[in-house]
C-alpha cells in the first residue's frame, strides 16, 4: 500500500512565503533606492540563471559549463535586433528566447554525441565558437564590442528612474516565469521522468523512458530561457563585447558555485546560493582575485563534505520544503534485499 | 600461539545497505586444510570471501589472518599479507595478455613457490596461449588462469569463489584434480561452491551458510548428505 | 611552397597539442576523470619555470629538471589529497572539484604574478633555425619541441604496454575491485596516473611559455585545445591524439593563413565536424 504526496504542511507555508517575498520584491521601487534596485536585478538573473543550470545539471545530468553560450548569444541579439532593426529592446528580449532554442537544436545534435566530462567541454568549445563568431560582427564592433545607442535605450522610457524600474520588473517577472516554469516542469509527467534519469540512467532508459528525447528537450527549453536571461542581462549593462557576453566565469563559474554551494538539484539550492554568494561578494569583493579563489574553495569543500549544498543540510535537519516539489512515497512495507 | 589457526573468522555481522548478508559468521582455517564453504544462491558465501579479503568490512566481528587482525585492512593490504580471493566469474583484466594477467598476480613480489614457469607448468594451455587476450580464452581456461593469476602472489590461503559457476563437468573435473597439487605447496584453500558434491569431495572440513548464518558445520567425512541438505535447503 | 610552410608550422605546433592532449587522455584512460583544470595546470608549470629560471639563472629547457619532478609531485598530492576522495559513480564531484581548482590556481596566479604576460626567454637556441627549401625554414625550437612530443608519446605508449605500472594502469581501468584484490593500492595507482600526466604537462608547459607570452588567463584555451585533439584522434590511442594534435594544429595554421582572425575558429570548426561524421575520433583505439 502506498500513496503519492507533494504538498506537506511546511511547503504550504513556503507557497506563502513566496508569494509574500514576490510581493515585497515586485514593491521594491518604492522602498529601495537605485543601489538596491540594481543589486536585486543582478540577483533575480543569477538566481535564473543558476536554477536554468540547476535543472540541466541537477535533473537533467547535462552538466555544462558553456551556458555563457546562450546568455552571450541572447545579450548579442538583443544588440543586434535594437540596433540594426530597431526591435523595441523589450520584443528583442522575447526573439532571443526561441532564436536561442533554435540555435540549440543543432548543437545538441552535436554535443550529445560526448558523454559525461567530455559533453561538459563540449559545451565549454560551443561558447568559444560563439564568442570568436561574434567577434567577428563588425558592424556590432568586433572584439571591441559596443554600446546601445542612446536612441533606444531612451525609446524604453522618458527617463532615466523610469527605465529602471522597468528593467527591474522585468527581471523580477522574467525570473519569476523561469522558476514557474522550471516547478511547472517537475511536477510534470517529464519531470517524474528526469527524476528517475537523474537516480539512475540506466534503470530510466530500461523502463521505457526516452532519456536523450528528455534531455534533448530540457537543453533546448534551458537555451531559450538562458538566451532571454542573457538578453535581458545587457539591457542592464547597455554594453557588450565578446569577453564579456561569453565570460566563462560570470555566465558559469559563478553560476555553478552558486547551485553547488545552495543545493544542486533542489529548486530552493539556487535562490539560496545567490543570496550567500551576493552576501560574500558584498563584503568580500575588495579582496578582488582572492574572492574568487574563496569561491573555488567554499564550492570544492561543499562539494565534498556536503554534496547536497547547505540548503540539503537544512531542510534534511528540518524535513523541509519550500516549493511542493518532491514527491513522498509512504510505503507501509519496507522493501527488502536491494 | 602454536595451535592457533591460520585463519579465524570471529562473529562478523555485514550489510549492504539496510540488507543485513551475514550474522554472527564464524569460521576458521588451519595451515594446509581445505574448507568448503557451501550453501544456496543469497546465502552469503560470496560476501563472506569478499569480507575475508579485504573488499567490504563487516560491521561487526573480527577477522584475524596468523594472528594479525586484518578486519579493517583494505584489499591490497590483505593480499600482501597472504590472502587471495579467486573472484566469482574469473574476471581476468580483459585488456591484458594472459601473461600480463598473471604477472599482475605476481606484482606482490610475495617470496614462494609460484612463478610463471610453474603457473605454466599447473595449467600447459596458459602456456601456448599467453600472449593472447585474456577474453580469447574458453571459460575453462579463463579459470585456470584466474586461479594462477592468484597464485602468482604466492598465499598462503587461497579464497575460490565458484570456480565451477558456467563450466563444463569435464573441465571443472580437471581444475579440482589440480587443487591437490596447489595444496602441496602448503596453501589452505577456501572453497565456496553452489556444487555440494564437488565441494565435499575437495575438502576436509564443511560450513554451511543459511540466509546468511552458519546453519552447520562438521569434518566432511562426518556429514551426511541428508543433514546437509536440510542445512542447505533449510527444510 | 607558402602553403607548405604553413602546413609545416602546423605539424610543428600540433606536437605541443598533442602534449596538452597526452596528459589528459591518459587519466581518462586510467580513472575516467576529466581534469577542468588541465590548462591551468600547464601555466602553473610555465610559471614554475618561470622562478626557477630567475632564482638559478638557468635557462628554461633545464629547468623542466625541476619543473617536471616539482609538477609530478603536486600530480600526485593532487590526487591522494583530494580528486581520490572524488571519484565514483555520480560524474558531478570530479567535474566540480576541478572547476573549482581550475579558478583557484588561476587566481592563485593572478594574485602572485599579476595579470601581466610573461615569456620564457630560450636564448639563442630561438633564433636558430634550418633551411629546407629555398623558401622554407624552420626554426630549432619547434623542431625539438616537436621531438619531444613524438619522444613523449612513444614513451606513454611504451610505458602502458611495456612496463608493470602501465600494466598497472590498464587493470586498475579494466577493473577497480579486482585490481585492488591482486595487490594493488588504486589510490596509488591513480596517484601515479596524475604524476605522470603532469609531467607530461610541466613539459607542455615550458615549451609553450617559451613559444608565446602567457598570463594566468590563457589556461582554459590549451584545456580546450588538449580536449579537441583528444577526441579527434579518438579516445584510449595515444598516437591518435598525437594525429589529433597535428590536424588542430594544420588546421589553426591554414585558417590563421586566411585571416587571422580565424586561427582559433579554423580548428574549432574542424573540431565540430570530426565530431559530426565521425565521433568515435579518428583512429579510435581497436579492442584487443
Amino acid at each position: 500500500m502506498s500513496r503519492v504526496e507533494r504538498a506537506t504542511r511546511s511547503s504550504r507555508i513556503g507557497v506563502a512565503l513566496v508569494t509574500a517575498a514576490l510581493v515585497v520584491l515586485a514593491l521594491a521601487p518604492f522602498w529601495g533606492d537605485r543601489q538596491t534596485l540594481r543589486l536585486l536585478a543582478e540577483m533575480l538573473t543569477f538566481v535564473a540563471l543558476a536554477s536554468l543550470w540547476n535543472l540541466l545539471a541537477g535533473y537533467a545530468g547535462l552538466v555544462s559549463v558553456g551556458q555563457q553560450a546562450f546568455v552571450g548569444l541572447g545579450g548579442y541579439l538583443l544588440f543586434a535586433l535594437a540596433i540594426l532593426l530597431e526591435v523595441h529592446p523589450i520584443a528583442a528580449i522575447l526573439i532571443a528566447g526561441p532564436i536561442g532554442a533554435l540555435v540549440a537544436v543543432p548543437v545538441a545534435l552535436l554535443i550529445f554525441r560526448l558523454r559525461g566530462a567530455y559533453f561538459a567541454i563540449g559545451t565549454w568549445v560551443v561558447a568559444e565558437v560563439f564568442r570568436l563568431l561574434a567577434s567577428q560582427i563588425s558592424v556590432l564592433g568586433g572584439g571591441s564590442g559596443t554600446s546601445l545607442p542612446a536612441a533606444v535605450v531612451v525609446a524604453m522610457a522618458p527617463n532615466r528612474q523610469m527605465r529602471e524600474f522597468e528593467i527591474y520588473w522585468l527581471a523580477l517577472a522574467l525570473t519569476a516565469i523561469v522558476l514557474g516554469a522550471i516547478v511547472a516542469l517537475l511536477r510534470s509527467r517529464h519531470g517524474l521522468a528526469l527524476t528517475a534519469i537523474r537516480d539512475n540512467e540506466q534503470a530510466a532508459q530500461s523502463n521505457g523512458i526516452d532519456v536523450w528525447r528528455i534531455k534533448f528537450i530540457v537543453y533546448v527549453l534551458t537555451a531559450f530561457a538562458t538566451s532571454m536571461i542573457g538578453a535581458l542581462i545587457f539591457l542592464q549593462k547597455l554594453r557588450i563585447s565578446p569577453d564579456t557576453a561569453f565570460s566563462v566565469n560570470d555566465w558559469t563559474a559563478f553560476v555553478i558555485f552558486i547551485t553547488v554551494i545552495g543545493g544542486i538539484g533542489r529548486i530552493e539550492g539556487p535562490i539560496i546560493g545567490t543570496i550567500i554568494f551576493f552576501m560574500l561578494r558584498q563584503t568580500l569583493a575588495d579582496l578582488g582575485s582572492l574572492y574568487l579563489l574563496m569561491m573555488g574553495a567554499v564550492a570544492i569543500a561543499v562539494m565534498l563534505w556536503a554534496p547536497k549544498g547547505l540548503w540539503g543540510i537544512f531542510a534534511e535537519r528540518l524535513g523541509w520544503q519550500a516549493m511542493p516539489l518532491r514527491r513522498h512515497l509512504m510505503l507501509e512495507e519496507t522493501v527488502g534485499k536491494p | 600461539m602454536p595451535d592457533a589457526s591460520l585463519l579465524e573468522v570471529k562473529g562478523i555481522d555485514a550489510f549492504y545497505g539496510d540488507f543485513q548478508a551475514l550474522f554472527d559468521v564464524s569460521l576458521s582455517v588451519d595451515a594446509g586444510q581445505i574448507v568448503a564453504v557451501i550453501g544456496a544462491n543469497g546465502a552469503g558465501k560470496s560476501t563472506l570471501l569478499k569480507s575475508i579479503a579485504g573488499l567490504r568490512h563487516p560491521h561487526r566481528g573480527e577477522i584475524l589472518f596468523d594472528g594479525t587482525p586484518i578486519t579493517d585492512a583494505p584489499a591490497f593490504d590483505v593480499l600482501n599479507r597472504g590472502i587471495a580471493l579467486v573472484p566469482e566469474g574469473r574476471r581476468l583484466f580483459p585488456s591484458l595478455s594472459v601473461e600480463e594477467n598473471l604477472l599482475i598476480g605476481g606484482q606482490s613480489r610475495r617470496p614462494g613457490p609460484w612463478t610463471l614457469a610453474r603457473v605454466y607448468e599447473l595449467f600447459p594451455v596458459l602456456a601456448e596461449r599467453r600472449h593472447l587476450p585474456a577474453p580469447a580464452l574458453s571459460g575453462g581456461q579463463q579459470q585456470m588462469a584466474a586461479i594462477g593469476r592468484a597464485l602468482m602472489s604466492n598465499p598462503q590461503l587461497l579464497l575460490c569463489d565458484e570456480i565451477s559457476l558456467g563450466l563444463a563437468p569435464i573441465v571443472v573435473r580437471e581444475i579440482y584434480s589440480r587443487l591437490p597439487r596447489v595444496v602441496t605447496e602448503g596453501l589452505s584453500l577456501i572453497i565456496v561452491e553452489q556444487d555440494m558434491m564437488q565441494a565435499l569431495r575437495a575438502a576436509s572440513h564443511v560450513y554451511c551458510l543459511q540466509e546468511g548464518r552458519v546453519a552447520l558445520q562438521g569434518p566432511a567425512h562426518a556429514l551426511t548428505r541428508e543433514t546437509i541438505s536440510a542445512a542447505y535447503f533449510g527444510v | 611552397m607558402q602553403w607548405f610552410n604553413v602546413v609545416l608550422q602546423g605539424v610543428l605546433i600540433g606536437g605541443l597539442y598533442a602534449m596538452f592532449a597526452a596528459g589528459l587522455s591518459l587519466i581518462f584512460g586510467v580513472m575516467r576523470l576529466v581534469n577542468i583544470a588541465h590548462g591551468d595546470l600547464i601555466v602553473l608549470a610555465a610559471y614554475i619555470s618561470l622562478i626557477v629560471t630567475q632564482a638559478m639563472g638557468v635557462d628554461p629547457l633545464t629547468s623542466l629538471l625541476l619543473v617536471v619532478p616539482v609538477m609530478a609531485l603536486i600530480g600526485y598530492a593532487l590526487q591522494r589529497g583530494l580528486l581520490n576522495r572524488t571519484l565514483g559513480e555520480d560524474l558531478l564531484p570530479p567535474l566540480l572539484v576541478t572547476f573549482g581548482l581550475s579558478i583557484i590556481i588561476q587566481n592563485g596566479l593572478l594574485e602572485l604574478f599579476t595579470a601581466d604576460s610573461r615569456r620564457l626567454q630560450a636564448g639563442t637556441i630561438e633564433i636558430l633555425t634550418f633551411q629546407v627549401t629555398q623558401s622554407v625554414w624552420v626554426g630549432a625550437l619547434p623542431l625539438i619541441q616537436f621531438g619531444v612530443a613524438v619522444a613523449a608519446v612513444a614513451g606513454l605508449q611504451a610505458l602502458f604496454y611495456k612496463t608493470a605500472l602501465g600494466r598497472a594502469f590498464r587493470a586498475t581501468s579494466d577493473d577497480q575491485s579486482v585490481a585492488q584484490l591482486m595487490g594493488l593500492d588504486t589510490r596509488h595507482v591513480f596517484a601515479m596516473a596524475m604524476a605522470l600526466s603532469l609531467a607530461i604537462v610541466a613539459i607542455a608547459g615550458v615549451f609553450l611559455a617559451i613559444r608565446t607570452n602567457f598570463d594566468p588567463a590563457i589556461g582554459s584555451a590549451r584545456l580546450i585545445f588538449g580536449f579537441e585533439a583528444v577526441i579527434i584522434g579518438g579516445l584510449g590511442s595515444m598516437w591518435g591524439t598525437l594525429a589529433g594534435g597535428i590536424i588542430l594544429g594544420i588546421s589553426q595554421a591554414i585558417g590563421a593563413q586566411i585571416d587571422p582572425g580565424w586561427q582559433l575558429l579554423a580548428g574549432h570548426i574542424v573540431f565540430l565536424a570530426i565530431l559530426a561524421v565521425r565521433p568515435q575520433g579518428l583512429f579510435p583505439k581497436v579492442s584487443g
